[in-house]
């Protein structure tokens, strides 16, 4: 028996395709995959449709920078095993492209091998990056719409530059920024945590978190108000805006009765794209301060007052210990002459 | 009464889970029925004792306050409140309240003719904090390994728990569920914009409706999965993030005690790798 469901597609209408009416052209290019085709199993979840794309010299120079980036990142991870293909495939997860070593400070051209290469693909992908985000505003404007959704891009942007370019920069080495790879890019987070003494005390790492969060919760309140009055054709969203019918009066309602307050098709929308937009602008100060502002989150956070007391374990040591460093003074190996405690 | 102009007619009696006609009426804006009524009492009581817990406590300071769970040599038992009854009372208060809301959410949704997604989402997130504060602490035999209920005690506990296994980010599941999180976040801003840009025009231009959206994605991504996809495909994801965050905690001691570094052994072990594998 036909039934509706929400959750997936079971009887997909093969309709005529959707033309998109002729825009003007910009950036230069245009539409390619002109002939657009069905996909079943795309079908199953969303649109069949696929296609036709715009393709124009913002698409193509970004397509080429972001290839010369992955391929300077790949070869170096393949050269660091000396071209070996199966430990490059089993060690993929775990190989880098690191940045320049401290030494290196701020160098525009340092070694190729130490560096040189991290710096040249960082240069292609973020000019990749870039390309691309011009490539979604200029078409958002081509098509007459807002360009609400190159300004999120920006914000995930603005958290990229932040670690690898705006925060080497104000603590004068390449050698802070975020080496490429898998498990390289874990490794360096749980590091940069703790060398600053515990992001959980960065306060706008706690808004970044709360706004993460928060996105991911106002996406299952949104999409499950959406899917369970989907009967009522609450997918068209825009229509429920300007022309609000049962769908916005029953989600409305909803939330009314639920919590006592209630966004609508419109503002729900916004909602939704500060706490995302949010998520990488308040995070991106959080990294641009450590190191920068504040070198010990936790140190910050006991001198203003949030960080719990705890009871001190030993009697801290001092470092160097008192006596190391006298070339003249007894050098007694493990215990110091000065009576310091040294667990 | 604060109604919407449209609200009257959907005000209709009928579709409670249970409690009959008892407390079928609004307050308000507010939807009362029995899990209502349940739902206050648990989440009152939950926080007064909160708020007792901080009175007895060393201090007022909002993001030092924090009630913590009994000491592990409580195991499974009951505490003393000073000693973490408090935290098993909050507990029980806080699961009664949330499972109270769950309820109440569908009872709303049946009085409107909606579908149950939104209290099924809301139940991935109870289910995650039912793990993290009964199923791992029965699994491992304490109370105490519960997480404490505080701003920053609990995130000292996240750290403490997370470093105990060396590195969490080696956590398959947790990587699963980060990427939720993130994919999540990242759709949810696609979507929100998309939306915002169709209705919100440039100046002069007519607002194009949900044909422009799709137009838009396949410029520029080559494929739109459409108004009724995204929401789909969200809900999935964002129930993803919660699930995988309590599978993720929830192997974590019970079923893996080592560093979660090694647990990569394996991949690194496979007999492929060796001589008898590809050459």
């Amino acid at each position: 028996m036909a039934r509706f469901h929400t959750l997936f597609t079971s009887i997909e209408v093969a309709a005529p395709f959707e033309v998109p009416w002729p825009p003007p052209m910009s950036p230069p290019g245009g539409r390619v995959l002109r002939e657009p085709r069905h996909s079943v199993w795309l079908g199953r979840l969303g649109e069949t449709q696929v296609g036709p794309t715009h393709l124009g010299i913002l698409a193509i120079l970004s397509i080429v920078c972001g290839f010369i980036a992955f391929e300077i990142i790949g070869l170096n991870m393949w050269a660091s095993v000396d071209w070996n293909l199966l430990r490059f495939i089993k060690m993929l997860p775990f190989l880098a492209l690191e940045p320049p070593s401290a030494k290196q400070g701020l160098s525009i051209l340092p070694p190729l091998h130490d560096g040189g290469w991290w710096l040249l693909a960082g240069f292609f992908l973020t000019t990749s990056i870039l390309l691309w985000w011009a490539r979604m505003y200029s078409r958002a404007v081509a098509l007459g719409m807002g360009t609400h959704v190159a300004w999120a891009f920006a914000s995930a942007i603005w958290l990229y530059l932040v670690l690898g370019f705006f925060r080497p920069i104000l603590v004068g080495s390449w050698s802070e920024a975020v080496p490429f790879g898998i498990v390289p890019h874990l490794n360096w987070t749980a590091t940069f945590s703790v060398r600053y003494g515990n992001l959980f005390y960065n306060p706008f790492h706690m808004l970044s978190i709360v706004f993460l969060y928060g996105s991911t919760m106002l996406f299952t309140m949104h999409a499950g108000t959406i899917l369970s009055t989907a009967r009522y054709g609450s997918e068209r969203e825009t229509r429920e805006i300007v022309d609000p019918g049962s769908a916005s009066e029953r989600g409305s309602l909803f939330w009314r009765w639920t919590m006592g307050f209630n966004a609508n098709f419109d503002s729900i929308h916004k909602w939704a794209y500060w706490f995302a937009l949010l998520t990488t602008l308040t995070g991106g100060i959080g990294i641009l301060m450590t190191g920068t502002v504040v070198d010990n989150w936790y140190l910050w956070g006991v001198e203003h007052g949030i960080a719990p007391d705890y009871a001190p374990l030993q009697p801290i040591p001092s470092a160097p210990p008192p006596g190391a460093l006298d070339v003249k003074g007894p050098h007694l190996g493990g215990a110091t002459a000065s009576g310091d405690t040294v667990q | 009464m604060s109604m919407m102009s449209y609200e009257l007619k959907y005000r209709v009696r009928g579709g409670t889970l249970a409690g009959g006609d008892t407390f079928d009426f609004w307050v308000g804006p507010f939807y009362v029925g029995l899990f209502g009524v349940t739902g206050a009492i648990s989440s009152l009581l939950g926080t007064l004792l909160i708020i007792y817990g901080a009175s007895i406590g060393p201090t007022w300071a909002l993001f030092k306050i924090t009630i913590n769970p009994p000491p592990i040599s409580y195991g499974l038992g009951f505490a003393p409140l000073r000693e973490g009854g408090l935290w098993q009372w909050i507990t029980l208060c806080a699961l009664v309240a949330f499972v109270s809301w769950a309820l109440r959410e569908a009872e709303i949704c049946r009085k409107l003719g909606m579908d149950l997604h939104i209290p099924i989402g809301f139940g991935a997130a109870i289910a995650a904090y039912f793990t993290l504060v009964v199923v791992r602490p029965v699994l491992l035999g304490a109370w105490g390994y519960g997480f404490p209920y505080g701003i920053m005690s609990h995130l000292d506990w996240v750290s403490n728990t997370g470093y105990q296994y060396l590195h969490f980010h080696y956590n398959p599941a947790h990587m699963i569920a980060v990427t939720c999180f993130f994919t999540t976040t990242f759709l949810l801003a696609m979507h929100a914009g998309e939306v915002l840009s169709i209705a919100h025009p440039q100046k002069g231009q007519p607002v194009r409706y949900e044909e422009q959206e799709s137009i838009y994605f396949r410029d520029t991504i080559v494929y739109s999965i459409g108004s009724l996809g995204i929401h789909r495909l969200g809900y999935f994801l964002a129930l993803n993030a919660g699930i995988w965050s309590a599978i993720c905690i929830v192997i974590s001691g019970p079923f893996w005690s080592r560093g979660w570094p090694y647990w990569f052994d394996w991949f690194l072990s496979i007999p492929i790798w060796g001589p008898s594998g590809f050459h």
